[in-house]
């Protein structure tokens, strides 16, 4: 219950987070709300010795709509995505998987940008933004760059992020049809397994599709084969379900009590062919 | 609705609990609230392996770290305390508070430091160093009998702990030797039909909201010390201390002080509470520690873990002939308070509510490499009612008969109690067809079938359970606990400005006896609620008691506080007497006023009797001033509370996850004082029981030992959304065995709630010809079985 | 290595030093003596240490004290006036919506937010709601009971 010992940094800008961060070495972590962090810390499974609090950083915060492509600052947390009306009107899978999250006080404290930075398995997010084909926008003191969401979450716990990087936003196209359909483990609310899809329709006809799942592996990833199938088939019950079938491909597959490999790659299944649905009808 | 608490017939009514105001405000105080001067924290070193020998501890990086006073190891321990006492009467390993030589268990403290604040112990704690060398660990108790790989104790071959223990039919329970086995041969050779089945009431964490936590202080200067704990059952918790440490009784004062539940969690004395104490007194400075969650999942005590190869016989109409159960409780890695004790009442609960002319049950009980187990909500009795009741669910599937129409060809009837069961358990009272036709009506279980059936030709995975509890409470006479007593104990005092204070034995950590006891004497004296105080929990203020546990608070504890009350209106009457000139036999309590009965308006005032009682002028013959009286009171037998439960369960077809639609329920506890509160037992007793079936089960890992679910990450207590709105509805059948006819509700939910889900959960899968499904009743288990896998 | 922070409890202001290890829970309960909001778990799942942060519910167990610097918290002895009950409280009191009373602090702050969010809650939404909130023995029902009471009446 009680952390190991830390000092304390707090950062008013970006830049000075990543000096903050140079400065103290790969003891230190950076902290926004804090929720994926803490309860590793009191467990004494992470011990920094240095947290550099990056929750305070304006215009870290809120959801935005540029032509037709929507961002959301990293500190943005769970709570406002849940409740933000631009989301809602035109991204409701990222307002709906935020809502699934922990619960009202997890949402309200714990942070997008920490969550994926954090990059647990189980988390949703993650397969949100990979579905969405979202760029992950980071800061470092070689200056900001972007990554795509499919290339940044790399393995377990493992992202593309540098020592002195830290998340400033996530940002992506307006989706058209998209929906986040998960099995949530019955203590932690973490997803058994998370299944987003993003679809294009045109005329009944599926013209594109990105579909990524969390929970099953080591990290969020993309169903290729279940994007394939689904390329140019009119979104019927059996089509869909074909496409559903093609998610068994997956490579290793997370195993514990909440489930065994071969449960979890049938629930990615289950779980791809209630997203696409839901995500074919809006 | 809920009415204020005014003078007049307040037994019975929806009474809003006196508990409340200060704990919904923030102002109860709970162990973890208090602050003593100069007090110290504790903080435990524990093993991080299951089974090993301690090689070495290195304490010296603790030692010398800012704020710590002391380190001790448990060698050094044991030097200052001998092992952890028990309470039952079979043999028991030695078991210390902080183990000196060798670990059995993942958790199990191996030092404890001592520090300034939590912070600073904590620290400290994580810098100790032990090195253990690793044994095999056993945590399969089938294959603990064998004694393969690991033998845990090794004075305990075959690591049996109780070895075959049989009673019922054909065993002479002075000497358990099993002499005549013809009745049980004949029932099976008879029976058109025999169900055979190994089922397992799987291990559980209690998880009490409040983790354990205790304060001690002992005073160099006069002897004593006073420890504040998270107890359920303070005046054991005084004798256990008081023989650990070796004191007298008067020297020890334990304090329960607002407590967070406990669910049997709470009625051992844990190494902890020996811990603090003997470094109190060694330092003469309090000292306080609170457990983790973590520690908890770990080291407070577990529930259940008892298998069950069960084996029932019946003719082809559904007469239940014989009823057999070879039990093997996995207990853990020592004994602790009760630990023993709690398998054998499986055996007491053999019968349930049924008329069976021959029930045999043999127990063994074996020692594995994990958490000890002992009394959890219900102990033994949800085990044995959910053996039996799953048993008669099987029988009426092989029969293809209503569940509802068996169980009703089985009932012991009305006329027939008090009842002896074959197995020799004297039942009290009861109307099981009643509470069952309740149910039936309320559930409209013919409708409820009939949608069922319909969902299903729809393709829909729903299923109806039904289950029918007794349970042994009220405990009880003393011989069943025979190291402590079972009896209870209360005082009631008039003060001279009429006001009453009450102390009662029992200690309530949620139950509201505050209120209900307050109830019981606002009417017995017919003043005010707010004029009666209750005290409890507090071994200075309270004479005697045994404590709250096994649903005996109202049925003990309510009837020796009648009995003071009544010894106090029999010297009112005596006071009162000569004030009206009339005799005392003539006088009754009414409306504030005691006086002639019928007409006590025209009396004198209770203050004013009691008033007189501290300044009688002149004293009536034979009588002392004052209003003080107390009473002992111990039952001659057991109440047997019952009640009939119906779920109704949808199972997901592609993910296997079951939903809770509907549940009803009929139980009779006897009379009700405060239905309110009866309610919030039933329904949060319920919940626990919905938690077995569903979502709860502590795993340990196979080959390491380790917990597997140690945290609420992992082990699921239910929360508000996994449970349905509870429909339910009582009968009443007193008990005649207390002057109150109650019978205690304490457990009743947790006992019959668990088989009536799992009876759905197997209903709903019928169709793919599943007879048994074991808890927990977990997605993939039942998505293994329509993929048509095994469970 | 203390860091000052300035934090404003239950309407009052706080300059205090902190070592930056010290939760906000252990912040109000051992140095602001606000013994009503309480420990349950050490995963941040049961919700008992729950107090609001500018206004919003929040697990006090899983906040450092120094990111409560300028923020204002409302723990329960905070909800009410000396002598006088909020409405959540009132009602979990007449509905019997606490046995231990344990979870209660953390269960009636929760139902502060869920009110704030829903106003005229549906079962379901109350139960969601409470979703980051352990109880061990009600069972619930009674708690759902006093959130609809409080909310203004059964719907």
């Amino acid at each position: 219950m009680i952390p190991s010992a830390f000092e304390y940094r707090r950062a008013g800008s970006v830049d000075e987070a990543i000096a903050l961060k140079r400065e103290a070495g790969s003891a230190a972590r950076f902290i926004a709300g804090g929720h994926s962090l803490i309860p590793l810390m009191k467990l004494r499974l992470s011990e920094p010795s240095v947290l550099i609090d990056i929750g305070r950083v304006p215009g870290l915060s809120g959801v935005s709509e540029d032509g037709g492509r929507i961002s959301i600052g990293a500190l943005t947390t769970h709570a406002d995505l849940e409740s933000d009306p631009l989301l809602l009107a035109v991204a409701p899978i990222v307002a709906e998987a935020a809502g699934e999250i922990g619960d009202q006080q997890v949402r309200n404290r714990g942070t997008i940008g920490g969550s994926l930075a954090h990059a647990d398995p189980a988390a949703d997010l993650p397969a949100v933004v990979v579905a969405l084909d979202a760029a992950i926008h980071i800061a470092g003191a070689d200056g900001p760059r972007a990554v795509a969401a499919s290339d940044f979450f790399r393995g377990l716990f493992e992202v593309d992020l540098g020592e002195d990087e830290l998340i400033t936003a996530v940002s992506f196209d307006r989706p058209s049809r998209a929906a986040y359909a998960k099995l949530r483990h019955p203590a932690s609310h973490f997803a058994i397994v998370g299944v987003a899809a993003a679809l294009t329709v045109e005329e009944g006809v599926c013209t594109g599709a990105r579909v990524a799942v969390t929970g099953a592996s080591t990290h969020a990833r993309r169903l290729s084969a279940v994007e394939e199938a689904l390329t140019g088939s009119r979104l019927d019950d059996d089509s869909i379900a074909q496409a559903s079938a093609a998610a068994s491909e997956l490579g290793d597959v997370n195993a514990d009590l909440a489930g065994s490999e071969e449960y979890r790659r049938a629930m990615t299944r289950a779980f791809t062919g209630r997203a696409i649905a839901a995500a074919a009808s809006r | 609705m809920t009415m204020q608490a005014t003078p007049g017939r307040l037994v019975g009514q929806r009474v809003r609990r006196r508990e409340d105001p200060r704990l919904v405000k923030g102002r109860g105080n709970y162990v973890d609230d208090m602050k003593l001067p100069g007090m110290l924290h504790l903080a435990f070193t524990r093993s991080d392996v299951a089974h090993g020998i301690i090689r070495s501890i290195d304490t010296s990086a603790a030692q010398a770290m800012p704020g710590v006073e002391l380190v001790l190891t448990g060698a050094q321990l044991a030097e200052m305390i001998p092992p952890m006492p028990v309470a039952t009467p079979f043999p028991a390993p030695d078991h210390h508070s902080v183990t000196p030589d060798r670990v059995r268990y993942v958790g199990e403290p191996v030092a404890v430091v001592v520090a300034t604040d939590r912070y600073l112990a904590a620290d400290a704690a994580d810098a100790i160093v032990v090195d253990i060398e690793e044994l095999p660990a056993v945590v399969d108790p089938e294959r603990a009998m064998s004694g393969d790989p690991a033998v845990i104790h090794d004075a305990f071959e075959n690591n049996l702990a109780v070895p075959l223990a049989p009673a019922g039919t054909g065993v002479n329970p002075a000497t358990l030797e099993v002499e005549d086995e013809s009745a049980l041969n004949e029932a099976f050779e008879q029976a058109d039909v025999v169900i055979s089945q190994r089922i397992l009431s799987q291990r559980l964490v209690p998880n009490a909201m409040e983790p354990r936590g205790v304060i001690a202080r002992f005073e160099p200067g006069n002897d004593e010390l006073t420890v504040w704990s998270t107890t359920q059952n303070p005046h054991i918790a005084r004798t256990l201390l008081a023989a650990i440490l070796g004191m007298g009784q008067h020297q020890v004062r334990v304090i329960a002080p607002d407590v967070g539940g406990g669910f049997g969690s709470k009625i051992n004395v844990y190494g902890e509470d020996f811990v603090a104490a003997a470094i109190s007194r060694r330092l003469g400075l309090p000292v306080k520690w609170i457990e983790d969650r973590s520690e908890a999942f770990m080291t407070t005590i577990h529930g259940r873990d008892v298998l069950c190869y069960l084996d029932l016989a019946a003719t082809g109409e559904g007469k239940i002939l014989a009823v057999k159960m070879r039990l093997i409780a996995d207990i853990g890695a020592y004994e602790m308070v009760l630990t023993a004790a709690i398998p054998t009442l499986v055996a007491f609960m053999i019968s349930g509510v049924y008329d069976i002319g021959v029930v045999r049950c043999d127990l063994t009980e074996v020692f594995t490499n994990k958490m000890p187990t002992d009394a959890y909500r219900g102990a033994g009795r949800p085990e044995g009612i959910y053996f039996l009741e799953r048993g008669i669910d099987m029988l009426a599937a092989r029969l293809e008969m209503d569940p509802a129409e068996l169980r009703r060809r089985n009932f012991i009837q009305p006329e027939q109690f008090p009842y002896t069961t074959a197995g020799g358990m004297v039942y009290d009272s009861g109307e099981y067809e009643r509470a069952l036709d309740t149910a039936l009506a309320n559930a409209g279980w013919e409708q409820m079938k009939a949608d069922r059936d319909a969902a299903r030709a729809e393709g829909r995975l729903v299923g109806l359970g039904l289950s029918f509890y007794t349970e042994i409470c009220g405990f009880g006479p003393s011989a069943a606990m025979p190291s402590v007593g079972l009896w209870e104990h209360a005082s009631v005092s008039v003060e001279r400005d009429g006001k009453v204070r009450a102390t009662t034995g029992v200690s309530a950590h949620g139950q509201g006896h505050e209120t209900t006891f307050a109830q019981m004497l606002a009417d017995e004296f017919s003043i005010p609620m707010d004029d009666i105080t209750i005290v409890h929990g507090d071994t200075g203020q309270v004479r005697g008691g045994t404590g709250t546990f096994g649903s005996r608070s109202q049925v003990v504890g309510g009837t020796a506080l009648l009995l003071a009350a009544s010894k106090v209106q029999d010297k009112m009457r005596r006071f009162a007497a000569p004030m009206l000139e009339l005799q005392p036999a003539d006088l009754s309590f009414s409306g504030g006023m005691i006086g002639p009965s019928g007409r006590e308006e025209t009396g004198v005032a209770f203050a004013d009797v009691a008033a007189f009682a501290y300044v009688p002028i002149p004293l009536p013959p034979d009588t002392e001033p004052g209003l003080s009286e107390e009473a002992f009171w111990e039952p001659e037998g057991f109440t047997w509370p019952f009640g009939c439960y119906i779920s109704q369960v949808e199972i997901d077809r592609d993910t296997g996850e079951l939903e809770l639609q509907r549940f009803v329920g009929v139980d009779d506890c006897g009379n009700v004082v405060n239905p309110l509160i009866v309610a919030g037992q039933i329904h949060g007793g319920i919940a626990q029981g919905v938690g077995q079936a569903m979502t709860e089960e502590a795993v340990y890992d196979e080959e390491s030992g380790q917990l597997v679910t140690a945290s609420f990450m992992d082990y699921a207590i239910p929360r508000a959304r996994d449970l349905p709105r509870f429909e339910l509805d009582h009968t009443v059948t007193p008990s005649p065995l207390n002057p109150l006819g109650v019978k205690g509700i304490g457990e009743a939910g947790t006992i019959g709630s668990t088989p009536s889900i799992v009876n759905a959960a197997v209903d709903a899968l019928s169709g793919f010809g599943v007879e048994h499904i074991d808890m927990m009743l977990r997605p993939e288990k039942l998505w293994r079985l329509i993929q048509g896998g095994d469970a | 290595m203390s860091v000052p922070i300035s934090v404003t409890v239950n309407g009052r202001l706080h300059e205090l030093e902190v070592e930056p290890r010290m939760l906000l829970v252990h912040l109000l309960r051992e140095e602001l003596n606000l013994t009503g909001t309480h420990v349950g778990c050490d995963t941040s799942q049961c919700g008992a240490c729950t107090v609001l942060m500018d206004g919003d519910s929040a697990k006090s167990c899983t906040v450092f004290a120094v990111q409560a610097d300028g923020a204002s918290v409302t723990t329960i002895e905070g909800l009410s006036a000396e002598g006088g009950m909020h409405p959540l409280q009132q009602a979990f009191w007449d509905e019997h919506g606490l046995q231990c009373g344990y979870c209660t602090p953390g269960m009636i702050m929760s139902g502060v937010d869920l009110l704030d969010r829903h106003p005229d809650p549906s079962e379901q939404e109350i139960r969601r709601g409470l979703d980051g909130n352990l109880c061990r023995c009600t069972g619930y029902e009674h708690i759902v009971n006093a959130i609809r009471d409080a909310a203004g009446g059964a719907k």
